[in-house]
């Protein structure tokens, strides 16, 4: 049978057919879907679980594996950062059951961070690296790979890049089949379990040896593939971008690399020898390039044509490999020039409020991994900066440590609630165990919002929907010594304020949990406005725009004709604005904003 | 079955349904026979900003993504994010236009203008192949704004000689029972606006 299923999809189904027992994730795009669909898809054989972080998801996918099961961890690129400690290690140890780490790249960054190459994790931690090109593939590759794992005694990883992980295609479904590795743990085998120096020393020889077997079976790996066409060219690629490049030059030939770590040096060189000259077509970090130029092979074009920054797509690959002789479309408009659609909070959004509380204060803002670096675009422009997963906290404090009493007032951290039970409890450890002032405000919206709305240790619910205990902001900080805890509603501005400039003075540590917030776009949870809509009184409207400051994408402006260039009480204007009633869940913020009281709750 | 491969790119705001129409065009096409790839954006998509997704069919399909101004079909579910894919189209290409307007940010703060005339601008290139549509309104008369992405779906599928019943199967195979009057409506009304 055949069905049509995204890349992450077919990664589940691939991990299924594999007889994957335990599967851990932390969600990131592009990966997410990847445990969503096992959780619900495949829920009767397979242990999912959202883990707090990619590190402890990787550990639980380990400890699975050493008790014999097939496990799994999926992530984002910068998800392997975070997990990149146990994966060092585990590297070492081997595995009893097979061990899969999927990594997500995404290049031109779309909903990232950076744009880091994970490619350079294989060779870094000496673990096989396969790559797939399309659904197909992802299913194929993700089943190899718990073969190849328990065959080579090696964790696999498996990376998808936005554009193999997001797109669909045709997969010919198979059957899940057990795989033979008894489960229990095994006698005490401390050599290969426990990496204490003296035993480091003889597993670090073990990988050596390993990943010479696995250059041996590479070479004869049947998805490393030739396709022998015009001998003049050959194009050595992997991934997506063998498909872009099959797209427009269909008449070179190819070796499409499955296994790109280790390389099948073999045949790459015999590759080489069959071709007049050779091109390496790949998205990111000259990886394949700098191998391949180390065997002492001549590379026609690499990066020195093909950007080695954001996605590759079939046109730019045909502008760089054919230089002078491209030919662009025709431009009819310039389309450059046209008003931007950049991602906005949502209407009504509680990150909204509560931003705008903290642009009206001025402060600086350490903000963090979430919908809310939203709230750094204009009219909101309220963050100050923004590195990875925690580090909103941590450097709050560190900049409140340099600007010493002077910093009172002036600045603060802002963590989503997810994000903060990811990496925010060290840092807020720190800030009260190395004696800091600074102040953490923690936007629980209830779920992990950005990425597609997933559980967390904080909503209550597990991956599979069962109810499970809830973590309590308020104890756990309290638990951390912050003796400082206040609870606000964002939708209430003036309290808001109040509250963050009480607490962003005080020489002391304190966190600032907002409440009843929930994700607009949540499924059980909904905040129950007072209003149905608000709208504005135009004869009131003055124009000011101070509401429009605050980016909802209800509100509009519009210039006004001569005949309304006055309010009701004769003060001029040049516009007024407007509120789209089918957009506006009446969260009542521009009301709340506006000095005139032109914004006025609407009755259903 | 030609060997050439056809493109269509779908194009809309963030919560337009953009994706769900994609995922059906996927199904149908699939039956018929052909091979199939899309490709779309995730993430940031569905916080109002602008998504597009590259649908394309044929014998065997490659790349994922289309090659710039090589798009067969523009379907865009909103004016402006037509425009903004206008250079993609080749010289024969076909447009799909939902007649709606949502304003991007900079036209809410008054700092840029929402273009005008969009409709004319793709008729200089394109006339006698640009369909306009009134989607929004066709879906609020048959019952519901949102299903204004069935009514696009539902012209868009004029272009193709498939049975209906395809079409319809597909559909409802997408959604949950509860709407499934309310999209076969808006589907129809489509079909219906194309003829």
């Amino acid at each position: 049978m055949e069905k049509i299923l995204q890349g992450n999809y077919a990664i589940a189904r691939g991990a299924w057919e594999a007889g994957v027992r335990v599967a851990c994730a932390y969600p990131g795009t592009p990966s997410s879907e990847i445990l969503t669909a096992l959780s619900q898809e495949y829920k009767e054989d397979v242990l999912t679980e959202w883990s707090p972080n990619e590190k402890v998801a990787l550990e639980v996918a380990i400890g699975a594996s050493f008790a014999g099961a097939r496990a799994m961890a999926s992530m984002k690129h910068v998800g392997l950062n975070v997990a990149s400690d146990p994966f060092m290690t585990v590297s070492y140890t081997g595995v009893k059951g097979g061990l899969v780490v999927v990594v997500a790249d995404d290049p031109s960054s779309h909903s990232s961070q950076n744009e880091q190459d994970s490619r350079h994790w294989a060779r870094f931690g000496k673990v096989p690296m396969l790559e797939p090109s399309d659904s197909q593939e992802c299913k194929e590759f993700t089943k190899l790979a718990f073969e190849l794992s328990e065959e080579f005694d090696t964790p696999v990883l498996v990376r998808t890049e936005t554009r193999v992980a997001h797109s669909f295609s045709p997969v010919k479904l198979g059957e899940r089949k057990e795989s033979h590795t008894p489960l229990g743990l095994d006698k005490k085998d401390a050599p290969k379990y426990t990496m204490v120096p003296i035993y480091v020393r003889v597993r670090r020889k073990i990988v050596e040896e390993r990943m010479k077997k696995l250059e041996e079976f590479t070479n004869e790996f049947k998805y490393n593939t030739v396709e022998m066409n015009d001998p003049r060219i050959g194009v050595i690629t992997s991934g997506v971008c063998y498909n872009y490049t099959k797209e427009v030059f269909p008449e070179y030939s190819y070796l499409k690399l499955g296994m790109i770590w280790p390389l099948p040096k073999k045949l790459i060189s015999e590759f080489s020898r069959k071709v007049k000259k050779i091109i390496i077509v790949e998205q990111l970090d000259p990886f394949l390039e700098t191998e391949i130029r180390a065997m002492g092979i001549k590379i026609f074009h690499g990066k020195d044509v093909i950007p080695n920054h954001y996605e590759l797509s079939p046109e730019i690959v045909e502008r760089a490999l054919k230089g002078k002789k491209y030919k662009p479309p025709k431009i009819r408009v310039h389309t450059e020039g046209l008003p931007p659609r950049p991602p906005n909070l949502c209407s009504g959004c509680s990150h909204r409020a509560l931003f705008y509380a903290i642009k009206r204060l001025g402060l600086f803002t350490f903000g963090d991994i979430g919908c809310y670096t939203l709230a750094t675009a204009p009219p909101l422009n309220a963050i100050h900066s923004t590195i990875c997963m925690g580090a909103g906290v941590g450097g709050a404090f560190g900049a409140m440590k340099v600007l010493g009493k002077e910093g009172l007032g002036k600045c603060c951290a802002v963590i989503g609630d997810s994000t903060f039970l990811h990496a925010g409890i060290p840092p807020l450890m720190d800030i009260v165990y190395n004696k800091g002032n600074s102040t953490t405000i923690i936007l629980d919206n209830q779920t992990t919002g950005m990425t597609g709305l997933q559980e967390h240790p904080g909503t209550g619910y597990t991956v599979t929907g069962d109810p499970t205990h809830r973590i309590n902001f308020e104890e756990l900080a309290r638990a951390l010594g912050v003796k400082h805890i206040r609870k606000v509603d964002p939708y209430n501005l003036k309290e808001t304020m109040e509250v963050i400039k009480e607490e962003v003075e005080r020489d002391e540590p304190s966190v600032i949990i907002t409440v009843n917030s929930p994700c607009m776009l949540h499924r059980r949870e909904k905040r129950k406005f007072e209003h149905p809509f608000y709208k504005v009184l135009t004869e009131k409207c003055r124009g000011c725009g101070l509401c429009l400051e605050a980016g909802c994408p209800a509100i509009s402006w519009r210039e006004v004709t001569e005949e309304e260039s006055l309010t009701q009480d004769g003060h001029k204007r040049k516009g007024v604005v407007q509120i789209n009633r089918l957009q506006c869940p009446g969260c009542g913020l521009c009301s709340q904003i506006c000095k005139f009281e032109a914004i006025v709750p609407g009755e259903a | 079955m030609e060997e050439r491969v056809t493109n269509v790119l779908l194009s809309g705001v963030g919560g337009q349904g953009t994706i769900l129409a994609s995922d059906i065009l996927c199904s149908v096409f699939h039956e018929m026979g052909y091979d199939v790839k899309k490709s779309e954006v995730h993430g940031m998509a569905q916080r109002g900003g602008d998504v597009t997704t590259h649908f394309r069919f044929g014998k065997k399909v490659y790349s994922p993504l289309i090659k710039y101004g090589e798009v067969d079909y523009l379907v865009s579910m909103e004016l402006l994010e037509g425009l903004r894919y206008i250079n993609w189209l080749k010289r024969e290409g076909k447009v799909l236009l939902n007649l709606q307007e949502i304003f991007p940010p900079a036209v809410n703060l008054g700092k840029m203008k929402y273009p005008e005339d969009i409709v004319s601008q793709f008729k200089k290139y394109f006339n006698g192949r640009v369909y306009p549509i009134q989607g929004l309104n066709l879906a609020i008369q048959c019952g519901d704004p949102r299903a204004a992405n069935i009514v696009i779906l539902g012209a868009f599928s004029t272009f193709f000689e498939f049975p209906e019943e395809v079409w319809e199967r597909n559909l409802l195979s997408h959604l949950p029972p509860k709407i499934h009057e309310l999209n076969l409506k808006a589907f129809r009304a489509g079909r219906g606006a194309m003829s």
